[in-house]
């Protein structure tokens, strides 16, 4: 930031005719300069502490690629330029996108800064500031298709976009007009969107076009089509109580966008466009000054009564139980199953086979339960493309939890065929049966119903993990709950519903399984004890 | 006795485990419908001797034969003999002191799983098969009880149909009434008799010197891995040769 910011610095200091300022400008930035990080305390009233996602990218807010431990960006040069005209430090506070909001309610900022459209949904829960920037979205495709130029061509495609952004609700406008002939995968980080797309998996792109001109202009296998699509505008996230900041905030913005501070940024990053230029002119017109003020500052706080929110529990159900619970069964029944095959034979593989082979299957144990799930998940579906092996979503969810879990059932199988009497591998031997045939017919089938307890434990833990994989674009019970609750900012209430959701689901594979011990138990008599419990979950001992 | 009347024949056989001889050079032969006892004290190797008998041990030096299967090692690696096992187990039915039945499965289950898995035997006549056989041992009743739920003479006598549904030549006992409640010993070595008295050729390993007195055709007595004596059980049990017999069988009788 030092280096890129010190021009800068000069220029606007010709602006700042007083001494005083000028001696707080020293100041700070001799503070600056020494990257000191504890602030002296005198100091510390100044801050001016906002949030953002350094994640997000170029060129909101980026690691510096030439020091990665600072954050550039446009919306941090805003955010200084800001905080000088307001005399204090402007500090950024690094939170995940999607928990901006919920993070400034909490007060571990005072801004919530980072290319937030504002948006009636979003009204109801914070006051916006007057917008300091506006563009639409973008369509990318790869440079050798020739058959899409505009939403309308998009039918029975695959198109990536950021999940919870204006583009995915385009697309699914669109989806809706095409007859629900539009397959979109939504992505955390554009990069692997764009990744998708050059690779083949997707067939376009959406994107607000500040990301288009940063992550898919400069990629010589992609390119723009069709005109801008639609308008957003950003705003500055001020809490609905502080309505002084507010104010603040406001005047500032339009003292910077007067001055041509603002225009003179987003010509630095590249990013001054038509939408941008109306707005400022609107925003700056003089018979036109306070309108759009008052537009964005008149903000009605809405508060619901218990029934309305009820309503609105109710309104979840459909997209939690239709969409996200049958995905979710879907990936956890198939994962299992694979799970518990490979798991099978690899414990056979380690107690039986020769040896490179019983090596082999217990270096496999140890890697995939030595290492995170969620890496596992996006090595098989961002890593994999780049050895020409592309698997669709829901394959890749099923064998990347499947590969997972196999490791931790080949070591309940282990444990369940070791805890077999040795007499009865040599029974079976004894009456001329092979290896193989008494490891089918006499010890897997008792080691199976040892280890059935261990292995519903697993079940419902994998049940529960495969709420990770809507990281690969999946849409299950997790990823439409964040949807929800990121829509409505109630992270409790639809928390609650999911969570009692996953409890539901999980209850019947509990009871089957409980049903399966008692069925397939030798000793008749351990029966009776588990019956008389409550719905007989529970682990109880005998 | 004619050669051809041999069933078993156990040539020079050793075996050690480490440095430690199990079994050192034992060698006997078994005339088919003949009961051969083996007693010995604790330790003696007469599990150890009865379990090389159909390659559950497999034995370092020396030779086995069983009908027309042998096997002979030379100190070298096992591994080819795997075929050849299967068809001497196929011959020879074992009978365990701890019964091992399988316990997932009933009592009937555990007589057919052998000869439909190995003989290929169709269901109905497995079945078939194993009925006639667990009634004989007087299991009529109880033919779809789970080992869980029968007595221990029970079980063991279930574990000899299991064996015998495998129409073996040779018959192996392991102690097999050495785990049984002392009233329930006298129904499972009445099987025994019962198919001694159908010619049945057997091997017992046991402590039940009575019943090795009254039934016994030939008794071997081992003692630290060797074969001390061997004889008819009248000259065993009344004129031992050997010093060590004598102790042993004062202890029991």
């Amino acid at each position: 930031m030092k280096k890129n910011d010190l021009p800068q610095r000069h220029r606007d200091t010709e602006r700042m005719k007083t001494w005083e300022r000028l001696l707080w400008f020293i100041k700070v930035a001799s503070l600056c300069l020494c990257a000191s990080v504890a602030m002296a305390s005198p100091a510390q009233a100044q801050e001016l502490k906002w949030g953002g996602d350094a994640e997000g990218g170029a060129p909101y807010l980026l690691p510096d690629p030439k020091n990665p431990r600072q954050i550039i960006g446009f919306e941090i040069d805003l955010m200084e330029a800001l905080g000088k005209q307001l005399n204090r430090k402007s500090v950024f506070v690094q939170n995940q996108w999607d928990g901006l909001i919920p993070g400034l309610q909490r007060g571990n900022y005072d801004l919530a800064v980072n290319g937030i459209e504002i948006t009636d949904d979003r009204k109801q829960q914070i006051n916006f500031s007057i917008p300091y920037y506006a563009c639409g979205e973008q369509l990318s495709v790869r440079v050798e298709e020739n058959a899409i130029t505009s939403l309308a061509d998009l039918k029975g495609k695959v198109v990536g976009t950021l999940k919870f952004s204006l583009a995915q609700r385009i697309l699914e406008q669109a989806q809706r007009d095409l007859g629900g002939a539009l397959d979109i995968r939504t992505y955390e980080i554009q990069t692997t969107a764009y990744a998708d797309l050059a690779n083949g998996r997707l067939q376009a792109v959406l994107m607000d076009w500040p990301i288009a001109v940063y992550y898919s202009k400069p990629n010589p296998k992609l390119k723009y089509v069709g005109e801008i699509i639609s308008q957003m505008q950003y705003g500055i996230g001020v809490r609905k109580d502080d309505e002084v900041l507010l104010k603040q905030v406001n005047d500032t913005l339009l003292t910077l966008i007067k001055s041509g501070k603002l225009r003179r940024i987003y010509e630095k990053w590249g990013i001054w466009n038509d939408d941008t230029d109306k707005l400022f002119a609107k925003m700056t017109a003089p018979e036109q000054k306070g309108e759009a003020l008052a537009e964005f500052t008149q903000i009605v706080t809405q508060k619901l009564t218990w029934r309305e929110r009820l309503k609105r529990y109710i309104s979840y159900l459909p997209a939690l139980l239709l969409q996200g619970a049958p995905m979710t069964l879907l990936i956890s029944i198939l994962g299992m199953a694979v799970a518990i095959a490979l798991g099978l034979m690899l414990a056979l593989v380690n107690l039986y086979a020769p040896q490179p082979f019983a090596w082999l299957a217990r270096a496999y144990v140890e890697v995939f339960r030595g290492t995170p799930l969620l890496i596992q998940l996006y090595l098989i579906f961002y890593g994999l493309p780049n050895i020409g092996i592309r698997l669709p979503p829901i394959i890749a969810a099923v064998v990347g939890l499947g590969l997972n879990y196999a490791a931790y059932e080949a070591e309940n199988y282990r444990a369940g065929i070791q805890a077999i009497p040795r007499g009865q591998m040599e029974a079976a031997l004894s009456l001329g049966l092979t290896r193989a045939q008494s490891l089918r017919h006499v010890i897997v089938p008792q080691a199976m119903r040892l280890v059935i307890p261990p292995v519903t434990n697993d079940f419902i833990a994998l049940f529960k993990d495969s709420s990770i994989v809507s990281v690969i674009t999946m849409v299950e019970l997790t990823k439409v709950y964040g949807q929800l609750a990121a829509t409505y900012y109630d992270y409790i209430g639809a928390g609650i519903l999911t969570a009692a959701i996953y409890f539901l689901m999980g209850l019947p594979f509990v009871r089957l399984a409980r049903w399966a011990e008692n069925r397939l138990a030798t000793d008749k008599r351990i029966i009776t004890a588990a019956k008389k419990r409550w719905l007989g979950v529970g682990a109880k001992p005998a | 006795m004619a050669e051809a009347n041999t069933i078993i024949s156990v040539n020079n056989l050793q075996k050690s485990y480490g440095d430690a001889s199990a079994l050192s050079g034992i060698s006997f032969d078994v005339e088919v419908s003949e009961l051969t006892v083996i007693i010995g004290p604790s330790g003696c190797g007469k599990s150890t001797l009865l379990r090389c008998l159909n390659g559950l041990e497999l034995f370092d030096h020396g030779s086995v034969r069983i009908g027309d299967i042998s096997l002979e090692m030379n100190g070298k690696s096992h591994h080819h003999l795997n075929t050849q096992l299967r068809h001497l187990r196929e011959e020879v039915g074992m009978v365990f002191q701890s019964f091992n039945l399988f316990p997932h499965l009933t009592v009937l289950e555990n007589a057919v799983l052998a000869p439909i898995v190995v003989k290929r035997t169709a269901r109905k006549e497995a079945e078939e098969q194993a009925r006639t056989l667990l009634a004989k041992v007087g299991l009529k009743d109880r033919m779809d009880y789970y080992p869980s739920q029968l007595s221990g003479g029970q079980q063991q006598r279930a574990a000899i149909a299991r064996a015998l549904a495998m129409s073996p030549k040779v018959m192996l006992y392991d102690e097999p009434t050495s785990a049984l409640d002392p009233s329930l010993v006298g129904e499972v070595l009445g099987i025994m008799r019962q198919l001694d008295d159908e010619g049945m050729t057997q091997v017992v390993v046991t402590h039940e010197m009575k019943f090795a007195r009254d039934v016994a055709d030939k008794v071997l007595v081992l003692s630290d891995g060797e074969l001390i004596e061997t004889g008819s059980p009248d000259v065993i049990f009344t004129a031992p040769r050997d010093e060590r017999t004598r102790s042993f069988l004062q202890r029991y009788l």
